[in-house]
């Protein structure tokens, strides 16, 4: 809503001392955000003056007509001799005030203008036009001034109203009323105890019969409806300069007299306005629900196919506008006009809303009707509006009218007179609510300790004890509330899952991988690259009905394809050895699941329908997700680098696990969008059950050539969800002080044996006295013969209670060959 | 070792003789002084005050004396032994310190060489920010929510009050959720942390003092200041005799926290359908702390010369939405608030564009630490 400050003094006797930049602050801080300030005119300088055109000779040979004019400004000029001026407009005549720029003076824009010669003539100065002194939008000519608007040489920056401060106010959806001069000028008059002049107290005589008819079908749609007419309006008649300005202040385009009153009420009062041509109107004006499929062709010259929530305005042969929305092009208010209907309603907000949307329509009509206008303000809305076109254009006010109230009074609403106190955390002077609530227009009625309050028609959004103390406490000055700390009950500190995020943060940045957050949506294309199959249960993923990106609809099942490109992004960028990570949700829809119920809100849902809800809703696991390239360790003056390979990524895996107190098991395993041979899958142990946590390795080349990655990228994702479900206790060990007993064996396995199921195997059959077993070397060559490698492990042995004997460190150790060869057929190597 | 002979009566043992414990001594003082660094010391110590040493094995010779000269003798080998010891712990440190002086500095590396072998990483610092903005309420005594990213319609709209045709619902540039086969799911990409707020009254126990970090979608396009994807801290407290007045307190605490001690804050009306009253938040700018305004000489980037920089809305919770999350608002009351973890790590840290914190580039992460 754009302000103009003069026209809100016309209702508010604000100090004159108050600046537009004092009013903004002041609006703002009460909840309406006065987003800028416009100072219109403040680039402006004169001298600008009334002149009258004297003489005006026709200049010929030019490629367009050009006119060399002489222009009475009186001794605006220093002389008083006539002003010689030449101008490219036609719109005038010999004896026509006009504005005159003189020599000096500057024009919005910093457009200064001097005396020059042109077409052959001097020029000093210049014949305004409404665009050049950006009163309003018109390249039709010149401004031409009406008789007695003031004497040649008086100064016309005043009387033009060029300076101007305008307001933008950024409603918010509560407060329709303020998208009105009256509303904005009634809580400023509030603000600064300032008398209050309502510019809807209109005279209204009762009507002396019936107007046009017109009736509503349904009062549920609309519960008032005025229509009253004006005849003889003379639609030549142009509206005058001070509603153009203001209109265009307003930031709406001037457009004819008929249209420019019913914007300007508008504006004033926040009622829209419909201006109908009686004359195209074929009987009773009915308000109703459109028939499905019922046809329009609005204003904007599209046909639109109606729906039957749309409330429409209709006459006998089918509906003429879209309620609250837009009107039609067949009843128009047309050049030719006479016989002018002025049209006002209130209507349904949601069904306008809806409309609007439905249609795609957003108009300033319906802007007001879906936050909700004044309901009883539509008969002065009318009657201002005719007034106006009989004041302006030459039109005579109908006295009969129609006026269809189907209207329900509402009923109060009832607080504690110290609930907006209670609510604000201040004690607020008795009196203070039923002040501040009368000052806004409320019916105060004493009930004991409780007040019964009545909002006025103009404030539908007051419905709650929370809406009046709101009103009151803003009022009372939000800035006023005192800061009193809160006093919460002793916390419990972060969850154990909650705290093990934030290390496993650490734990990764530490070894070298960068965080990062990248966006949920991922496309086709991305699944393809990963080199998913079909029935891939990661290709079933959740879409977005309206994406961003045509591309990029889905919503992820895993982090990978993200880290990719954030990879490439880095690698493209002149970074060859990056690491990176990212810890987040990814969605897995629930098969078969239903959609969401949306419960009731007059109380809290139950147990069942919380069930229903959140088996609507998808599973949404937590992973934690790595991909590296280039170098793990960097080349330098101590010698050259160590690639990253996939032993990085299972090791970053396994670094999650031990951080959170759980081991991992892991074993070979293809899964795309990894290398088939370079791929392991991560498992942990819940109750006994072994449970896959995710995978790692080096990617599949297809993959990294898909997503333009370095050669030998690795990549792990993990669950962390399932992880840590595997998250026990830890229990402290006995720290045994006696000395150690170390054994190292080689053990010769085939090929294709996986050293950690030897490793595991020996620490199994190792038996109690074990304390460690790590492997220190693999080999392969001649020594251990074709198809076979050797695996050297060295096991520790330590007693609780004793030192042991080498006897008994031997004999754990052969105790754990012989688990090994039993289940590898490993065998020691002479 | 020999074993005491007591089944003769010696009455001299050569190597007992003063002279000869005499000559033992100064041999061994000689040698001392005549080692020249720490290893030939370490010889000298091998042969003039080991076990094996003259000395040593004189010492064992007292035994042997009859008991008359036992005293006599042990006086005179000790003393030697002594002066040999303390002559060989004296020498010891005048080598140690020549050692110090010159082998060490010898033996100099050049410590500016690098050695950044295996590189750090980094958290990305709206992560550790969110920490930071979490861990100052967790201070206060409250506990840490959480809720799903996709959410049911119902929690991310109705329970909040948001009406279904209501403009508000409208103006959220929500991201509707369609099944993978393009049915309708009544499911939403959550457009505010808020559902959190009635995931934790249907959850927890009353009273409820929590914050609830996490991501938010809407569909605005990528620019300097916007993001499809961004993060939020909620607050929520539902408590009996809760005003405004502590809702104050609390964002004061946390301006306070994340910002520095004494910066004002002020509150403006506004409009959220979850809150009522509902404010919108400003703290002083923490650049010019208000020195900018009006002065065009000394603009202030930080705040626009505005003085105050919008942090956040909040509000009174409504008691609809206590209603809808089966909380008697005839009892219980609250307060909310939403603060942008965007915009604070942009005034904490002078991050200018929001590409910065989306596109994963290592410089940008880099230059923070793992935790700030």
């Amino acid at each position: 809503m754009r302000v103009p400050l003069s026209w809100l003094r016309e209702y508010v006797d604000l100090p004159a001392d108050v600046t537009a930049r004092d009013l903004a602050a002041k609006l703002t801080l009460a909840g309406l955000e006065v987003e800028t300030v416009d100072e219109l005119g403040t680039d402006l300088t004169g001298p600008l003056v009334v002149g009258r055109v004297l003489e005006i000779e026709e200049l010929e040979g030019f490629k367009k007509p050009i006119r060399h004019c002489k222009v009475d400004v009186g001794r605006a000029n220093g002389t008083g001799e006539p002003q010689e001026i030449v101008c490219g407009a036609r719109n005038f005549s010999e004896g026509d005030l006009v504005v005159v720029v003189l020599p000096g003076g500057v024009l919005p824009g910093g457009f200064s203008i001097g005396a020059r010669k042109t077409y052959g003539r001097m020029s000093a100065g210049m014949i305004c036009s409404a665009t050049e002194l950006g009163l309003w939008e018109d390249h039709t000519g010149i401004v031409v001034l009406p008789e007695g608007f003031g004497a040649v040489g008086d100064d016309a920056i005043g009387p033009l109203g060029l300076r101007e401060d305008v307001l933008d106010i950024a409603v918010t959806p509560d407060r329709g009323y303020a998208l009105s001069m009256r509303g904005v000028a009634r809580d400023t008059a509030a603000l600064y105890g300032a008398a209050f002049r309502d510019p809807a107290e209109v005279a209204v005589a009762a009507p002396t019969g019936e107007g046009h008819p017109g009736r509503i079908a349904d009062p549920a749609l609309c519960d008032r409806l005025v229509l009253r007419g004006a005849t003889g309006f003379d639609p030549d008649l142009p509206s005058p300069l001070w509603m153009k300005r203001r209109l265009h202040q307003s930031g709406v385009r001037p457009v004819s007299l008929a249209v420019d009153v019913t914007n300007y009420v508008m504006l004033e009062l926040g009622q829209p306005l419909h201006a109908w041509d009686r004359d195209r109107l074929d009987g009773a004006v009915q308000v109703r629900r459109a028939a499905s499929g019922e046809k329009l062709e609005t204003l904007d010259h599209v046909q639109r196919v109606l729906d039957a929530d749309d409330i429409v305005i209709a006459d006998d042969s089918g509906a003429q506008a879209i309620a609250g929305v837009m009107g039609g092009l067949n009843t128009e208010i047309g050049l030719t006009s006479t016989r002018v209907l002025i049209e006002a309603a209130h209507f349904e907000p949601m069904h306008i809303a809806r409309a609007s949307r439905r249609h795609q329509l957003s108009s300033e009509a319906s802007r007001r009707f879906e936050r909700g206008i004044d309901s009883a303000v539509q008969l002065a809305a009318a009657t201002r509006a005719v007034e106006l076109l009989a004041e302006l254009g030459g039109a005579r006010v109908e006295d009969a009218y129609t006026h269809v109230d189907e209207s329900a009074a509402r009923g109060p609403i009832v607080l504690r007179a110290s609930h907006p106190g209670d609510v604000a955390g201040v004690d607020y002077p008795e009196g203070t609510t039923r002040t501040w609530l009368e000052r806004i227009g409320c019916a105060v009625e004493d009930r004991g300790e409780d007040l019964a309050v009545t909002p006025p028609t103009w404030r539908p959004d007051l419905t709650d004890p929370n809406d009046l103390a709101e009103e009151v406490i803003r009022f009372e000055g939000y800035e006023n509330i005192p800061s009193v700390p809160p006093r919460a009950p002793a916390g419990r500190g972060l969850t154990p899952g909650q705290r093990l995020r934030r290390t496993l943060g650490r734990v990764l940045a530490d070894t070298g991988y960068n965080e990062v957050l990248s966006y949920p949506f991922v496309g086709e294309s991305d699944l393809d690259g990963l080199q998913l199959e079909d029935d891939d249960a990661r290709r079933v993923s959740l879409r977005l009905a309206n994406p961003l990106n045509e591309q990029e609809p889905l919503l992820r099942t895993t982090l990978l394809p993200g880290l990719f490109k954030a990879l490439a992004r880095n690698v493209g960028r002149g970074f060859t050895d990056v690491a990176l990570f990212e810890m987040g949700l990814v969605y897995r829809p629930r098969p078969g699941a239903t959609r969401a119920p949306l419960l009731p809100v007059d109380r809290g849902p139950s147990a069942e329908e919380l069930r229903q809800i959140d088996a609507a809703v998808p599973d949404q696991p937590r992973r934690v997700g790595a991909v590296l390239a280039g170098n793990a360790e960097r080349a330098g003056w101590w010698g050259p680098g160590r690639p990253a390979t996939w032993a990085d990524a299972i090791q970053a895996a396994r670094d999650i696990a031990r951080t959170a107190g759980v081991e991992l098991e892991v074993e070979a395993d293809r899964h795309a969008p990894w290398h088939p041979g370079r791929c392991a899958a991560l498992y942990v142990r819940v109750d006994g059950e072994r449970l896959l946590v995710g995978h790692a390795g080096e990617l599949h080349p297809r993959t990294v050539k898909a997503f333009g990655l370095p050669e030998r990228t690795c990549a792990m994702e993990v669950e962390l969800d399932r992880i840590e479900r595997a998250r026990g206790a830890d229990t402290a060990p006995t720290v045994s002080t006696y000395p150690v007993a170390t054994q190292d064996v080689a053990l010769v396995v085939d090929e294709s044996v996986p050293v950690g199921a030897v490793g595991d195997a020996l620490a199994e059959g190792a038996g109690e006295l074990l304390e460690s077993v790590r492997l220190f070397d693999v080999y392969t060559g001649e020594q251990v013969g074709e198809g076979r490698k050797s695996a050297a492990f060295t096991l520790r042995f330590r007693a609780g209670d004793r030192t042991l004997t080498a006897e008994e460190a031997g004999a754990a150790r052969d105790a754990a060959v012989a688990r090994a060869a039993e289940r590898t057929g490993a065998a020691l190597r002479g | 070792m020999s074993a005491p002979n007591n089944s003769f009566d010696p009455v001299e043992v050569t190597p007992l003789h003063p002279d000869e414990v005499a000559r033992m001594r100064e041999e061994a003082l000689a040698a001392i002084e005549a080692a020249a660094d720490l290893a030939e010391l370490k010889e000298v110590r091998l042969a003039h005050a080991s076990d094996r040493s003259p000395l040593a094995l004189a010492n064992r010779e007292i035994g042997a004396l009859p008991p008359a000269a036992k005293a006599d003798a042990g006086k005179r080998v000790g003393g030697a032994r002594r002066d040999v010891g303390q002559a060989l712990k004296a020498r010891q440190a005048v080598l140690e310190a020549e050692r110090d002086e010159r082998v060490l500095v010898e033996e100099r590396v050049d410590v500016t060489l690098p050695w950044d072998r295996a590189p750090r990483g980094a958290r990305h610092p709206l992560t550790t920010v969110a920490e930071r903005m979490a861990d100052i309420f967790v201070g206060m005594g409250f506990e840490v929510s959480e809720g799903p990213e996709i959410e049911a319609e119902w929690f991310n709209f109705d329970a909040l009050n948001f009406l279904p045709d209501h403009p508000a619902r409208t103006m959220q540039d929500t991201f509707f959720v369609e099944s993978p086969d393009g049915g309708e799911t009544g499911l939403v990409m959550r457009t505010h942390t808020s559902p959190v707020q009635v995931r934790s009254l249907l959850t927890r126990e009353l009273p409820v003092y929590v914050v609830a970090p996490g991501k938010t979608f809407r569909t605005d396009e990528l620019d300097a200041t916007h993001s499809p994807v961004f993060h939020q801290l909620e607050g929520l407290v539902v408590d009996k005799g809760i005003t405004l007045a502590h809702l104050r307190g609390a964002i004061d605490a946390f301006v306070g926290g994340m910002f520095g001690e004494g910066l004002r804050t002020r509150f403006r009306a506004s409009y959220f359908p979850f809150t009522e009253p509902s404010a919108e938040v400003d703290m002083e700018c923490f650049v010019c702390r208000g020195a900018s305004v009006g002065d065009p000489d000394a603009p202030c980037r930080t705040c626009s010369s505005e003085g105050w920089i919008e942090i956040g809305g909040c509000g009174v919770v409504n008691p609809r939405v206590l209603t809808a999350a089966g909380v008697d608002p005839e009892v219980y009351s609250g307060w909310a608030f939403g603060l942008g973890i965007e915009r604070t790590l942009m005034f904490a840290h002078g991050v200018r564009d929001m590409h910065d914190m989306v596109e994963g580039d290592i410089r940008f992460t880099s230059a923070f630490g793992s935790e700030n």
